[in-house]
Formats: structure tokens, C-alpha cells, sequence
């Protein structure tokens, strides 16, 4: 129990002295995982939403697959934008490999599944009703879709949340397309995976109580916001 | 009748289980942290085989940076630890942790470099001036960073450079008691600090044509040893400072009672035996030998 107790005073130490490596390695892990999950939601939402209302062929298939696709390992994704961005790969002349734009496009990969399933399902959960009572109210096309979006906001908001803790916490795509390289792609993640490797537990530890005090304020926000609208 | 039929499967898989464990339970097993470079070269797949039909002791090897490997024998968590990092090991058998270092063998470091040669470093066997002119022309560099045997080299090396080099220092929480981290590397953006293992580093190395400093072994494995090998290549060696020792340690019993400590001090004892000192130096990789034994000239 010393241990976690070590741990807990280090990690408070830590923010409290303002460390600057500290507080670059949250910023980077941050930065990273927001622009991931903003890029994300661009794509996986309107996806997930075009599958929710459409009714085709292959529907059924299709969103097996994406379910499937949400039990991606970190590492496959890691490798496949690797093999592409290396120097010896197809997009090797942009030199992306090693740097945050790398973390993110391995990231985004990783969760365009994440929000384009709990987008489908927030709108699949939405009663036609609400749909039909907007047309016969005369509502146009867009006007339609305001309405179902406005009902699914809570789902849709967690399809975000969701994407967004899959990111903050992985630590595949960001060691091997980031490389752990200090002040320019450290995150969180890695760094305790480092301080691991160096068997510095206590700081481990000490940063994995950071990692989840910044995902609990990322989520405040979100609750805020959730309940402001739900108004 | 599915379920009886899956709760049979359960049963026997468990006992299974059960068996082989028990017979795991009786033979002569230790475990083992050891560094990357020493399971990366291939050596303890030609050393272990041998040992287990002279002594007949299994090993399991656990291989980490040395920073871990030496955590894990000050914790317990092995019988014997196998790493190179000299003063940090001997203050371990001075702290107790640890009954005696066995001078095993020794290796080299290697500063590789991309073909442009920005810093002109090609051919000097001057390793301190040949960072000292990275430094200058502002080079791209890659170190492990991880607290490993190499990255404790790499410091050494930078503080016989005139680089400035900056001191970061964490403070934090052990046993109660306020602990510092000290962590002396130069900055600026050319000095990428990764925190990873040597084979990681070599591949970021080659990927950002930058320089490195590598153990000769695990260069050579990329070099040499893969397909598609990396373009870098040796531009400083056979310097005194870039030696390498190797030393095996048995976990002192006194300390962490539990540890198999006669086990591994045989472990120990057969490393420096002529046998074993032979198979190392017979050792090699891609027609180079990589390690040098110290306990039989």
C-alpha cells in the first residue's frame, strides 16, 4: 500500500511544482487526442448517421463489420499507417512517421468505428415517430435531420466520449508511430510505459493518476454541456 | 446435455493446467532480467541449450533495459540479473542486493550514422569529439533515453563532450522520503530522447537519418540480419570509452529470501566457466563476433 500512497503524493508533487515535462507531455497527449477525436467524429458521425436512416443492401453486414472493427488492435493500425509513412513506404517523402500528425492519423483510424457505431445506435434508438411527426409537420429534409440529431445528442455526445478515452488511454499507435521521442511526441501513455521500462513505478504510477484526473475534467465538461442542452 | 458437455471441457482443461504446472513445479527453473542486447545478439540462445544438459537449469528470461532489469533484482522479482552497466552494477552488490558481480564478457558501443554524415564524424575513433561535433552541427541524435546500460554509456560520453548539457530533476515520493530523478541530456531539437529499446531506436535513427549510439551486436542484427536492412552505418568505433562490460549477479538470499540463490549462482559460476566463456567467444553473428569473454584469457 506504501506504494500506491508514494504515488499519489508524487503525482500531486508533480502538478504542484509545475513541472514542464509534466505538463508537455499532458499538452502533447491532449493536443493529439482531441484533433484524433475531432477528425473522428468529422468522418464516423455523418457515417454513422447516413447507415442509421438509409435503408440498403448489406445494412445489417455492414455494421457487423464496424462492430468488429471496434476490437482493432492498436498495434495492426500501428503497423498499416507504419508500412505507408515510412521512409521506404508510400507517403515516405512527407516525413510524417515519428511525429504527432502520424499519432493522430493512426488515432483517427482507430476510432472513426467507435463513433460511427454509437452514432448508429443513438439514432437507431430514436422512435420513427419522431421522424414521421416532423414531416407531417411539414419540416423539410434538414429540418428532419436537426430533429433526430437532437434527440440522439446524448448518444452521439457519448459516441464522442467513448472515442475520446480510447484514445487518451492507447498506447500502441502512440509508440510506434509517435516514438516516444521526449517534448515532441511523448504522451502520457508512453511516458508511463517508459517509466515503467526504467522501473520507476511510483512516477508509472504517479502519471497514470494524472492521465485519469484529465480525463475526469475532460468529461466534467462534457457532462456540462450534456445538461445544458438536455434543458 | 451442452452444458454438462462444456463443464466436462472446462474440468479437464483445468486439470491440464494443473498438470503441467506440477510438473513445471520440479525441475530447476530460474528467472532471469536481462538487458535486450543479450537476447536480441542470439547469444543466450546458443549459451542456455548448453547450460540446461551440463546443470540442468531452465532460464526464464526476461529481457528489459538494464534500469529495469537492476529494479527487478533489487525488488525480487529474479533469481539472477545479466546486465552492463558496471558502476550501477557494483553499487547493487554493494547495497546487497546482489552476492557478486561475475565479470562475464564485454562488447562494444558503435556510433552509427546516416551516408550524408552531416557532423564528418566518418572513420574517428575519438567518441566524446564525435559527439561534441554532432552537437555542433546540430545533428540529428537519437538516444534511448530509457535509463538503460547504453543510455548511461551515452551520458558518460556526453560529459567528457564541452556540450552544454541540462540537468532536469524530478522529485518524487519513495517510501515516504522525497527522492530525486536527476536526468543530465543537452537540448535543443536535434537530440531526440525516445525512451525505448535499442532496436527501436536504430529503426527511429534510420527513419529520421540521424546518429546513435548502439551496442555493436544489436547494429549488426539490424544490419546485416534482416531483409531489408538499415542504411546506417559505423562511423565511430574501438574507442576505450566505448567498452562495454557484461556482468551476471545472483540476488543475495539474505535480502529477498525467496530467490533461488544456489540455482543461480551455478547460473553464474557455468557463465565464467571455460566452457561457456568459449561458446561466447566462438559466437557469431553474420561472420562477427560480438563478444569478448573476461573471465578466461
Amino acid at each position: 500500500m506504501d506504494f500506491l500512497l508514494d504515488s499519489l503524493i508524487s503525482s500531486f508533487m508533480l502538478v504542484a511544482s509545475l513541472d514542464r515535462e509534466l505538463f508537455s507531455v499532458v499538452a502533447v497527449s491532449l493536443k493529439v487526442s482531441i484533433t484524433s477525436s475531432l477528425f473522428a467524429s468529422m468522418i464516423g458521425m455523418p457515417f454513422g448517421f447516413f447507415v442509421a436512416i438509409e435503408s440498403f443492401k448489406g445494412k445489417r453486414m455492414l455494421i457487423t463489420c464496424l462492430n468488429t472493427l471496434l476490437a482493432l488492435p492498436t498495434v495492426v493500425i500501428g503497423l498499416f499507417v507504419y508500412a505507408l509513412i515510412s521512409r521506404r513506404g508510400i507517403f515516405g517523402p512527407f516525413d510524417l512517421l515519428y511525429t504527432q500528425k502520424a499519432i493522430i492519423i493512426g488515432q483517427t483510424i482507430l476510432i472513426v468505428p467507435v463513433v460511427a457505431t454509437f452514432t448508429i445506435a443513438a439514432i437507431s434508438r430514436i422512435d420513427d415517430r419522431y421522424r414521421k411527426t416532423a414531416m407531417t409537420l411539414g419540416a423539410n429534409r434538414f429540418q428532419t435531420i436537426f430533429v433526430i440529431i437532437r434527440e440522439a445528442r446524448f448518444g452521439i455526445a457519448a459516441a464522442v466520449i467513448a472515442a475520446f478515452g480510447r484514445v487518451v488511454s492507447e498506447v500502441g499507435i502512440s509508440m510506434m508511430l509517435g516514438g516516444n521521442a521526449r517534448g515532441f511526441t511523448r504522451t502520457m501513455t508512453t511516458a508511463m510505459a517508459l517509466e515503467y521500462d526504467k522501473g520507476e513505478f511510483t512516477l508509472a504510477v504517479a502519471l497514470g493518476i494524472i492521465l485519469l484526473s484529465v480525463s475526469f475534467g475532460i468529461n466534467l465538461l462534457f457532462h456540462f454541456f450534456q445538461g445544458r442542452t438536455g434543458q | 446435455m451442452k452444458r454438462k458437455l462444456s463443464l466436462i471441457m472446462i474440468t479437464v482443461l483445468l486439470m491440464v493446467g494443473m498438470i503441467t504446472t506440477a510438473s513445471f513445479g520440479e525441475e530447476k527453473i530460474i528467472k532471469m532480467s536481462t538487458t535486450t542486447s543479450t537476447q536480441a545478439s542470439g547469444l543466450l540462445d546458443i549459451l542456455l541449450p548448453e547450460l540446461e544438459k551440463d546443470t540442468g537449469i531452465k532460464v526464464k528470461v526476461i529481457a528489459k533495459g538494464t534500469g529495469a532489469a537492476i529494479r527487478d533484482g533489487k525488488d525480487g522479482n529474479v533469481d539472477v540479473i545479466f546486465v552492463h552497466a558496471k558502476q550501477r552494477e557494483e553499487q547493487f552488490v554493494k547495497d546487497g542486493f546482489g552476492t557478486k558481480r561475475y565479470a562475464v564478457m564485454h562488447n562494444d558501443f558503435v556510433i552509427l550514422g546516416p551516408e550524408k554524415d552531416p557532423a564528418g564524424i566518418k572513420g574517428s575513433h575519438d567518441a566524446a569529439d564525435s559527439l561534441a561535433k554532432i552537437a555542433r552541427t546540430q545533428s540529428m541524435f537519437a538516444s534511448r533515453g530509457d535509463d538503460s546500460g547504453t543510455h548511461t554509456k551515452e551520458r558518460a560520453l556526453w560529459e567528457k563532450t564541452s556540450v552544454l548539457l541540462k540537468s532536469t530533476t524530478t522529485t518524487i515520493v519513495k517510501k515516504g522520503k522525497e527522492t530525486e530523478i536527476n536526468f543530465v541530456q543537452p537540448e535543443g531539437k536535434w537530440y531526440m530522447s525516445l525512451g525505448q529499446g535499442m532496436g527501436k531506436t536504430i529503426t527511429f535513427a534510420d527513419e529520421k537519418q540521424a546518429y546513435t549510439l548502439s551496442d555493436r551486436g544489436t547494429y549488426i542484427k539490424y544490419k546485416h540480419g534482416r531483409k531489408d536492412g538499415i542504411d546506417l552505418a559505423v562511423f565511430c568505433e574501438k574507442d576505450s570509452l566505448l567498452s562495454n562490460p557484461y556482468g551476471v549477479i545472483p540476488i543475495s538470499k539474505e535480502k529477498r529470501p525467496h530467490v533461488k540463490y544456489g540455482l543461480a549462482k551455478e547460473f553464474a559460476d557455468w557463465l565464467v566457466s571455460p566452457k561457456a566463456q568459449s561458446l561466447i567467444a566462438n559466437y557469431k553473428l553474420h561472420g562477427e563476433q560480438l563478444f569478448y569473454p573476461d573471465a578466461v584469457k
